[in-house]
């Protein structure tokens, strides 16, 4: 320890000799490192919870029965219900999801949110084509990308077939690029 | 600093650096009388064991204040949100259990601590000598951590906590005239319920802890302008041993003793987390509401009085035997410290101090003589258990403003949406930074059907455009709008 430093300190009182009180300085400093890390480590751990643990664990939500369920004359737009995750508690949100048939026929379900600046898509029936209202984005029917400022066609969402019934795993996706990207 | 470093340049000159560091400072601050003057206090006779309980409280308040904060990270205080919120910290939230158990057992530990400071400045009669607000400010203090203990208990709202405090504040309306205003104060109300929670939730994180800041500085602040009193062979006024600077010895004595602390909350929290039962459940007649230990004896001693003696044994006996504690010093005025030559004040101390335990003890033994009761107990152990087991269920968020709409309206409010009027106007009417609020208009279906044809100026210029639509789905559309409130 530096002498300068102690030269106001304990100056009327009988202190012990210098090498012994650094040992103790040293005792305490290690002891207080030591049970400090004790509280410390869970602290930081709590604190730190929301940011790495895995929020986005999305349900399937039910788009309804397979029978009722008919693309062929064009898209149909579905609203479902989301059930997310937020902390201690578990919200529902309506979205809407269009049930359109790809090129081959295959059923597929596409988000409705428009991949250029997040706006909602809609299909316009005469046109036979999905055009963005905000800032005219063209998509074909089962999404592909026609024109406009979109960066990619709209996005495609996980389904699965259960019992006769449609679900999908409704997602975001990051907006003004060019590939297909979940957003956490 | 040892010898090896001692002569190395580099070393040197980090040690000139920080002493320039330190003397810059304390030209501006004054830091070193400061240290000085925190560190260089005299012990008269030197460091002891016996005197570590002061520092141990505050130590332990520290960890309370702490770990307190970080709790409220995720803590609701509402009657439907708070134990939802406990039971996500104990359940899911990374060593949430392990610091909800510090911060629970922390009370417990303060309370203990607390005794034991007392009993020793009781038996090394160190509140004689001019120590009459050191005592009177210790006797605050004490006061406010029993309110703390009183109230974060209720804070978990399971049914413990619950029964608990609801029989705690029914002893308040036992104080003539004022009583029943204290219990509707203490509770916002006649019963129990979320705004119990709002005030006990004020009191213990923002009144009682600044007025425990506030007394533990004047506490301090006398205990140093009197000073240390010293063993008790030492005169309490003009102290004549050998004094010994509070560092390094009594420091080093002083966080030992709360690092061992601080290790048994954790061995504690790590090993037997503390509990937190079913949510309370204000309907359950069968419920046997036991207080935690500190509050036992108090919850014994009221079994004895009943109907119209409980103003005696609620008010009248705990207000005579608090009047006479804190009066101590006033009362107890000799010089004579050594705790065999004061048989009344320490005979008195003593046989309170076994009173309350005894009454404890006996409650105790009374619940595990009636099988009814004992049954009755382990059935909410058993609850408790199986609750802590149960993996965690999030609380549905409530789905409000959802109301069931005719099917024209429901037209509209799908019209709102696939035609992308949701992309800058909220579907509740809200607006947005794209686009103006809709609710609370004050036009007619009409109306708002031919802005929406032909928007004005205003409208086009923040983007709005013209809806070109068939008629009925306008007309449709034009109603939701017309409708949102």
């Amino acid at each position: 320890m530096n002498t300068n430093q102690n030269e106001g300190l304990l100056t009327q009182l009988t202190l012990p000799s210098p090498p012994r009180r650094s040992f103790l300085g040293a005792l305490l400093v290690v002891g207080g490192g030591a049970v400090s890390a004790l509280l410390t480590v869970p602290l930081v751990r709590f604190a730190l919870h929301p940011i790495f643990v895995k929020t986005t664990e999305t349900s399937w939500s039910d788009i309804g029965a397979l029978s009722d369920l008919d693309p062929s004359a064009g898209p149909v737009r579905k609203a479902i219900q989301v059930e997310q995750r937020d902390g201690w508690r578990k919200t529902t949100s309506e979205q809407s999801v269009y049930v359109t048939r790809d090129a081959s026929g295959q059923l597929r379900v596409l988000s409705s949110v428009c991949p250029h600046l997040g706006c909602t898509v809609p299909w316009l029936e005469e046109k036979k084509e999905f055009i963005c209202p905000c800032h005219g984005g063209i998509f074909s029917s089962d999404g592909t990308y026609r024109g406009g400022p979109a960066p990619r066609g709209m996005d495609w969402l996980e389904t699965k077939v259960d019992a006769g019934h449609l679900y999908v795993r409704y997602q975001y996706f990051r907006q003004l690029v060019p590939t297909r990207e979940v957003m956490g | 600093m040892n010898h090896e470093t001692r002569g190395s340049p580099e070393v040197l000159g980090a040690v000139q650096q920080s002493g320039r560091l330190m003397r810059w400072l304390n030209r501006r601050t004054g830091v070193r009388n400061l240290l000085h003057e925190g560190l260089a206090e005299p012990i008269p006779g030197g460091a002891r064991f016996a005197y570590v309980f002061g520092s141990g409280l505050l130590f332990i308040f520290l960890s309370q204040i702490i770990t307190g904060i970080f709790l409220a990270l995720y803590y609701v205080p509402s009657a439907d949100h708070a134990h939802v919120t406990v039971e996500y910290i104990v359940k899911e939230v990374a060593a949430g259990s392990f610091l909800r158990s510090i911060h629970a057992y922390g009370s417990s530990a303060m309370i203990l601590l607390l005794l034991l400071h007392i009993t020793q400045t009781f038996l090394y009669g160190s509140y004689k000598g001019r120590r009459e607000l050191l005592w009177l400010s210790g006797c605050i203090l004490m006061a406010l951590v029993l309110g703390m203990a009183f109230t974060g208990y209720l804070l978990p709202w399971d049914q413990k906590a619950y029964f608990a405090t609801a029989v705690g504040t029914n002893m308040a309306s036992e104080v003539p005239l004022v009583g029943d205003f204290i219990k509707r104060m203490m509770r916002g109300g006649a019963g129990m319920g979320t705004l119990t929670i709002s005030r006990f939730f004020v009191a213990h994180v923002f009144l009682i802890p600044g007025l425990i800041f506030a007394f533990m500085a004047a506490h301090i602040y006398v205990f140093r302008k009197a000073g240390a009193a010293g063993p008790i062979h030492e005169n309490p006024v003009r102290p004549r041993m050998q004094p010994q600077p509070f560092y390094p010895r009594q420091v080093l004595y002083d966080l030992a003793f709360s690092a061992a602390l601080l290790i048994a909350l954790g061995l504690l929290g790590h090993y037997l987390p503390f509990e937190l039962g079913p949510k309370a459940d204000p309907a359950d007649a069968q419920y046997v509401p036991r207080p935690e230990w500190y509050y036992l004896p108090m919850f014994q001693w009221l079994k004895y009085w009943p109907g119209a003696k409980a103003v005696i044994g609620i008010v009248v006996i705990p207000s005579v035997i608090a009047s006479l504690f804190a009066l101590t010093p006033f009362l107890d005025r000799g010089l004579e410290r050594r705790p065999w030559k004061r048989p009344i004040s320490v005979g008195l101390y003593s046989l309170t101090l076994l009173g309350l335990i005894a009454l404890g003890v006996i409650s105790n033994r009374n619940d595990r003589r009636d099988p009814a009761v004992l049954q009755q107990l382990a059935r909410q152990e058993k609850a408790t258990a199986d609750f802590i087991a149960a993996k965690f269920e999030p609380e549905e968020a409530s789905r409000t403003g959802v109301p069931v709409l005719s099917p024209e309206l429901e037209k509209g409010k799908a019209l709102f949406s696939s035609l992308a009027c949701n992309a800058c106007h909220r579907p509740d009417g809200g607006g947005t930074a794209a686009g103006a609020k809709l609710k609370g208009l004050g036009k007619s279906q009409d109306q708002i059907k031919s802005l929406l044809l032909t928007p004005t100026k205003s409208m086009v210029a923040g983007g709005m455009t013209p809806v070109q639509q068939p008629d009925h789905d306008l007309a449709a559309l034009s109603a939701y709008v017309a409708s949102l409130k």
